[in-house]
This record gives structure tokens, sequence and C-alpha cells, in this order.
């Protein structure tokens, strides 16, 4: 987006190929734990779920989440992430995200509804992977021309966190 | 099972051996010296509503059934069929008239009666269908909506067995204005790579706080929550206490810093939460008095239930049991509880309260299950050469023991001991 649109007009164009873009560029941010980074992509009141696996589509305000973070704990977890006494990610967690099967699924003023497939592989200390695998639902937004991320929600796949323990690190 | 020491306690110190988290043997001991004398945690009345409403869940390393009868009353069977052994439910949750096994289509009624057998008349005479209905554990009772197991026919009943737990579940349950708390959907359900009974003590051991959960003690000084500044004596921002309660079952017990859903307002709620939380607190003094509001909602507690049942009023209000799937493995699962009249408003607090501490993602949790990683880590390979975990803290002291102090794990593995020496039963 070269040319600064109003937001609802700009939305409207944006292609999936710059969805995939700001997608990638994230997943990037977060494998290289660029915390400072990933949170400028996102908007001053975004929010960031996981929900519990028994129920992947409800609301958090009347459900149990794993994570259901406003913009203020997103920020303080951030804060947490970066300082080593976060002991369950220090020394960070290696990980590796793969994201496929991108879609714009709905368009609404200046909002654009993305889903996309995860794989992300998790690495700590000696043991053997951590596999999270799921879908994401995006809600973005174009604000002042750029395209950010107003919700992510992490939906995973499997019955139970189980074996993979932990979503210590940002999924 | 090995007859070495496995607790040593002196008038100097209180000293546990590192097999207990690590030998097989030991594991295959605690299942049938512990768990299967003990009353163990199924779920909580509120999870069922109505005839034929079930959860199914592994409780004790048994798959049952967790259901409400035809005449609604609380069941639990155990979840395999009584031809050839196959689970007859296999979803997690649901409402079910008859439970049919898939592999013969043997079937079983609300009340776990043997209802249908195909070609029954194949069956020689003497065959009873009414000997054949779904297994249950000998004993099931409940407290207070919370409902137990016990594969001990003999076992004392459980208002018995839980002592002085009682009086802490009751501070839980005067929360909701009708006595009734409810279990909130959405469980977290997760692996830790260490024994169950390292658990059992980080989950009321307060010595921990300042150094595993500095970064959640900094987030909440960051949004502005007031802290005393520890003073002598006290490692914590404010005064606990550790209590035993009998039969093993311990608690801490402090004066709260941290905010709670009923009905203390921190500044991390939002101005906005403000007058719903005073509101609440009102309806506690108006209800109970001011000395019961205050000790309701002003205190917060975690209360271990022997063997694997925590029951932590802090932050919010959780129920978290666990097992052993191996001696260095547990699975978790947690439940958020709350009043059952809460409106809309209070429930989206609480909830969001609850992520700020706890379960896997939340920002004191997974710290705490680093810790216990690290403490499975850390004596796999040296139980050889330094055999004993040291567990003295308050030992010798006159008075009040602290939340900091260990008078509380001691509890426990005084019990488990007991236990397992095969002296006793759960008794009083």
């Amino acid at each position: 987006m070269k040319k600064r649109l109003p937001g609802r007009t700009a939305a409207a164009k944006v292609t999936r190929s710059e969805v995939e873009e700001l997608l990638f560029r994230e997943a990037s941010l977060l494998d290289d734990w660029r915390l400072d980074d990933w949170l400028a992509l996102l908007t001053g009141d975004a929010r960031y779920e996981v929900p519990s696996n028994d129920r992947p589509d409800a609301d958090p305000a009347n459900t149990l989440f794993t994570i259901a973070d406003d913009i203020a704990r997103i920020r303080g977890r951030v804060t947490r992430l970066k300082d080593k006494n976060a002991h369950s990610e220090f020394p960070h967690s290696r990980t590796r995200r793969m994201i496929s099967n991108v879609r714009i699924v709905g368009r609404n003023g200046a909002e654009i509804e993305v889903e996309a497939n995860f794989v992300v592989y998790r690495f700590r200390r000696d043991e053997s992977v951590r596999e999270y695998v799921g879908h994401y639902r995006y809600l973005l937004r174009v604000e002042r021309g750029a395209l950010k991320i107003a919700r992510r929600r992490a939906v995973l796949d499997a019955m139970e966190l189980g074996s993979m323990g932990l979503v210590s690190f940002v999924l | 099972m090995n007859e070495r020491p496995l607790v040593l306690n002196d008038a100097a110190s209180f000293q546990v051996n590192r097999a207990t988290l690590i030998d097989p043997d030991i594991l295959e001991t605690e299942r049938r010296r512990v768990f299967d004398v003990c009353w163990i945690y199924v779920g909580h009345e509120s999870e069922l509503r109505s005839p034929g409403d079930f959860r199914t869940r592994t409780v004790c390393g048994r798959p049952v059934i967790f259901c409400r009868d035809s005449g609604n009353a609380v069941r639990v069977f155990l979840n395999t069929c009584r031809h050839r052994g196959a689970m007859v439910c296999r979803e997690a949750e649901g409402n079910a008239k008859i439970y049919t096994c898939f592999y013969h289509g043997w079937s079983y009624d609300r009340d776990g009666r043997l209802d249908g057998i195909p070609g029954e008349k194949d069956y020689p005479q003497s065959f009873r269908k009414s000997d054949y209905g779904l297994a249950e554990p000998p004993r099931v009772e409940s407290y207070r909506g919370f409902v137990f197991l016990n594969f001990d026919p003999q076992a004392v009943p459980l208002a018995e067995y839980l002592a002085g737990a009682k009086e802490y579940i009751d501070l839980v349950i005067d929360q909701s204005p009708s006595g009734q708390m409810e279990v909130i959907q959405g469980t977290q359900d997760y692996d830790i790579r260490a024994n169950w009974k390292l658990l059992v003590e980080n989950s009321f051991d307060d010595y921990h706080l300042l150094t595993t959960h500095s970064t959640w003690l900094d987030y909440l000084k960051n949004a502005g929550v007031k802290m005393q500044r520890p003073d002598r004596g006290h490692l914590l921002p404010s005064h606990g206490v550790g209590r035993a309660l009998g039969n093993g079952h311990a608690t801490t017990d402090n004066v709260n810093f941290r905010g709670r859903p009923v009905a203390k307002w921190i500044p991390v709620y939002g101005e906005a939460a403000k007058p719903e939380i005073e509101r609440i607190r009102a309806e506690l003094v108006a209800r109970l008095g001011e000395a019961r509001a205050a000790r309701v909602a002003d205190t917060n507690r975690n209360l271990i239930i022997f063997p694997n049942l925590l029951l932590a009023d802090g932050s919010s209000v959780t129920i978290r049991t666990f097992y052993p799937l191996a001696p260095n493995r547990m699975r978790v699962r947690a439940w958020a509880l709350g009043p059952k009249e809460e409106t809309s408003a209070a429930r989206a607090i609480r909830l969001d309260a609850f992520l700020t501490f706890y379960g896997p993602g939340g920002l004191a949790t997974p710290d705490d299950v680093e810790a216990l990683e690290m403490v499975q880590a850390g004596i796999t390979a040296t139980h050889r050469e330094v055999p004993w975990s040291v567990m003295s803290r308050g030992m010798g002291k006159t008075g009040e023991q602290l939340n900091s102090d260990e008078l509380h794990l001691r509890a426990f593995w005084l019990q488990w001991d007991k236990l397992m020496r095969g002296e006793a039963r759960p008794d009083r």
C-alpha cells in the first residue's frame, strides 16, 4: 500500500499476498524473539487468545481460556518474557513456525478477517520437539495506511494440551 | 517396596528421600497404598445439570463416567463393558439415554443397569442381566458439591476424612450468596515432566514466591498494585501462615495483597470493575457480617486435600487435580470455580484474574512448572550421591508457622509416609 487511502478503502483492496506478508513477518519476529518489534504490529486495542482445548470456539468472558490477553497484558507478557527471571522461557525456547492455507474470510469496513493454519515446532534444552498444530483466526485492521493485528486467536487441534505442556512463549 | 526410610523426621531436621520422586516401585506402591485408600476428587456436581448428563474422565488411572442417573443423582461408573471390556462411552461430555458398547452392542441405562444384549437367548439359563450392570467404585460421596470416590470399601466417610479441610472448603462456598459454586466451562489439561508430589509441595509452598515469581510480582507492581516491602522475618509481601488440617490435608492462610474477585479490588481489574467488586463486597457483608466477610474476602488460601487435590482460593478460585503417569510425569487438570449467581461482568473479572497467574499460559504457573521440571532433572541422575531433600523450615520455632515455613509440606509427607508404610488407613 504505497498511497495512503482511508482505512475502509484500503482494507477493501488488501490482497492475500499482503496478508501473508504480515503473517510471515510476524512469525519471523516471534521466532527471533524480537518481541518489541512484534508489539509494533498490533493495534492499541489488540487481543491475543488461546482457548482451552475443549472449548475452541468460546468467549473468554464466560469460559476459562489458556490465554486471553488484552493489550495491557500482552505488553506485560512481553516485559516478562524479556526478563531472564521468566524462568519457563529462559533460556528462550527455539521455535519455528510454518504458516499456510492463508485465507481472507471476511471484510467489514477497515477490518479484515483472516484464517491460517500453523505448525509451531518448539525446542527446549535436550528434549525432543514439541509440536503445536492448529489454526489462527485474525482480525486485521488498516490503521493510517498500515495493516495491523487487532486480534489473534491461536486454536490448537489437540484434545488437550497434554505433552505440549505450556504455552509460555507467544504462540 | 524398598524398606529403606523414605522420610527422616527428628527434632532437628526433616528430610525426604529423593528416591520417592523417581522410583517406579514406589509409584506402584503409591497406587495401592495411597490412591486406592484415599478419597480422590472426581468432579463437581455443577458439571452435570440434568438426568443423563455425563462427562468421561480418568481418575486414579481408571476411565470413569461421571454422570447423573434417571433420578438426577450423581453417579460414577467404571467405563468398561461387562461383556469383554471396551469403554462404553467414548465422548468427553454429553447427555445419554443409554450407554451402548459398539463392539457387540451391549447397552446400559442411565442407572448403569444392563439393558439390551443382542442375541440374549443364546446365553445359558443361569445368565442374569441384573448381574452385569456397569461397575461402580465402592464409595462415592460429596461434600458441598465436590464429588470424591474411594476404592476402599472400608474407608471412613468423606466428611470425616476431610477433617480440618472442611473449614477451608466452607470459606470457598461462602463466596456464593446461595452457597452454590459452579465449575466454569473450559478445562486446562496439561502434563508436567515431574513427579506428582512435587506439585503438591509447589501448590502451597510460599517460600518460592519471591524468586520463582518475580516477573509476576513485577507485573502486579507495574499495574499499580500496592505491596508492602517484605519486612524482617517475612519473605513475602503480606503475612501468612501454614496449617496442618489432619489426614495429610494442609493449607496456607494469607493476608491478601493480590486481589480477589470476591471481593478485593486491585488496579489490574481496571477502574470500570470497581463498582461491581464493591457491590459483591456489600452483599458479602450483609449476608455474613463484617468479620466473616473479611475472612472470606481479605485472606487467600491454597488448600491441599490429600493426596492430589488443590483448591487455590487466591487470585481466583482454581480446582486443580493431578495424577502420576510415570514417576517423572504427571497429568494436571484444572478448572475455574465461581459463584453460580455471579453477574456476567463479575464472571469476566474472575476469569481474567485467573489467567494473570494460573495455568499453562499464565504469568506465573509456567515458572512453577519449570521449577518442578528442574527438580526432576536435577535429582534423577544424582539421587545416589545426593539422596535427601531438606524440608526443615520452621522446625523448632514456637508459635505460628509461616506460609514460607514448611510445616504444611511436612504434614503432607508425614501422611504419605504413614500410608506407604502400610501402618494405617486415613482416619479421624
